[in-house]
């Protein structure tokens, strides 16, 4: 243990997540409500770990049709045309809106890819016990949760191309079917960002049993 | 009870990190400060300058602008003769009646349920902590506003909306509308709240309306968790 530090849980209390409220613990996992404003109190978010891996698997397993499938279909005078997200990157590099295309290759292809990989690399931390800069990871967790939402960036292009481009018969703008799947993605990487419990990067493995004895 | 000595020394707010569990004591603020926690940096404490007038008059403007930008179209396009327009819903009716369900009702929470249902709940917790004795609903509602704010994406669509512009303006002809002005005036309203409002303040007030007060304590944070 270091010295001088506590933590609330080994201090017998926990802390309400919603408005801060200090509240001594009841129990070491059910905590109850919070009386203030009705949120769940626990010590630790219960099952964190298996829900956030559950939730990053399920997204990675939507990313690739994500990429792979086209997010619109454009036809223009009979002619059928299939976009992918990184063909959209491409229309834009060399439409020359490069500044576009850098935004909207950070946004869609990047963000969601580095979300996956720094959630796996947190939930591996805390389970593995990894030593390290824990400051840094607790970091790294507040900037996915930040910056996840931008990825949400091309479903928003997809569906005002679509609700704007309906001029048939001369041309018009369909969503693809990859377009679920991506906005999917967005949705359960912020929901595994938002599952994870930073406070497991710093309770010590060999510290679990110590605070149930009360 | 040493215990009980611990959670409220004179002055001083113990809080448990949010980042980190770690116990602190976080000392009086003063207005536009705020306090980091002392081993992961997250933060543990903010005291706005104006807490409950500023932010306020902006969710009241802020809920006028959204009209605007539910209403009035967001950009109009015209090609050969022919012209479309379309709205924040019409994006979301469009991918529905394309067979994009799901899609669909993500953009519509994500663009209107979303920033609408966090303006709604602002508005009625500023208008309750105003009066003298808070009422026990506010907790409730400022939790579900903070649940909706990490779903709002106004900012994210407004730059959707402009690389969908850019791309169709190889196309057609675009013009912004007004919607698009409006939403533009929403981005910097939302950051606005989130930066004038003290939530903290706010809770405290609660606090004390909820949790029968001890005479000589001040901001008591007290309380059984109930099972």
């Amino acid at each position: 243990m270091t010295a001088g530090l506590l933590t609330a849980r080994e201090a017998g209390l926990v802390t309400c997540e919603t408005c801060a409220l200090l509240l001594r613990a009841q129990a070491a996992h059910n905590a109850g409500h919070c009386p203030r404003c009705g949120g769940a109190v626990e010590s630790r978010r219960e099952r964190s770990i298996e829900r956030t891996w559950a939730l990053v698997i399920a997204a990675a397993i939507c990313y690739l049709p994500a990429n792979l499938l086209p997010v619109m279909v454009t036809s223009a005078l009979g002619k059928t045309e299939p976009d992918t997200i990184m063909g959209g990157v491409v229309f834009l590099w060399s439409s020359g809106s490069w500044p576009l295309a850098l935004i909207v290759l950070v946004a869609s292809v990047m963000i969601p890819l580095g979300k996956l990989l720094a959630l796996a690399y947190l939930l591996l931390a805390v389970q593995r016990g990894w030593l390290g800069d824990r400051r840094q990871r607790t970091r790294l967790h507040r900037m996915v949760e930040l910056i996840g939402r931008w990825s949400m960036l091309d479903v928003f292009v997809d569906t005002f191309t679509v609700a704007l481009v309906q001029l048939s018969p001369l041309m018009v703008v369909k969503p693809g079917p990859g377009v679920v799947f991506f906005a999917l993605v967005v949705v359960l990487t912020m929901l595994a960002a938002e599952s994870f419990d930073s406070r497991l990067l710093w309770d010590r493995p060999l510290e679990q049993g110590r605070a149930d004895g009360d | 009870m040493s215990e009980d000595r611990a959670l409220r020394p004179t002055g001083v707010e113990v809080v448990a990190c949010h980042g980190c569990d770690l116990l602190q004591r976080v000392p009086p603020l003063a207005p536009g400060d705020r306090a980091r926690c002392s081993r992961c940096g997250a933060l543990v404490g903010a005291r706005s300058r104006d807490p409950l007038e500023l932010p306020l008059a902006l969710v009241v403007a802020a809920l006028i602008v959204l009209a605007v930008a539910n209403l009035a179209p967001l950009m109009e396009l015209s090609a050969v003769g022919r012209h479309a327009s379309t709205t924040i819903v019409g994006g979301a009716r469009q991918m529905w009646l394309d067979g994009q369900r799901i899609t669909a009702s993500i953009v519509a929470f994500c663009a209107v349920v979303a920033p609408a249902s966090y303006l709604v709940c602002m508005l009625a917790v500023l208008l309750a902590v105003r009066r003298s004795m808070v009422p026990a609903w506010v907790g409730g509602v400022l939790r579900l506003a903070k649940s909706m704010q990490a779903w709002a994406m106004l900012e994210v669509m407004l730059l959707g909306i402009l690389v969908a512009l850019i791309k169709i303006a190889e196309l057609a002809k675009v013009h912004p509308g007004m919607g698009m002005l409006a939403v533009g005036c929403l981005v910097v309203l939302f950051p606005a709240i989130a930066v004038t409002f003290d939530a903290d303040d706010v809770w405290r007030r609660i606090a004390w309306a909820h949790v029968d007060p001890a005479p000589d304590d001040h901001g008591a944070r007290r309380g059984e968790a109930t099972a």
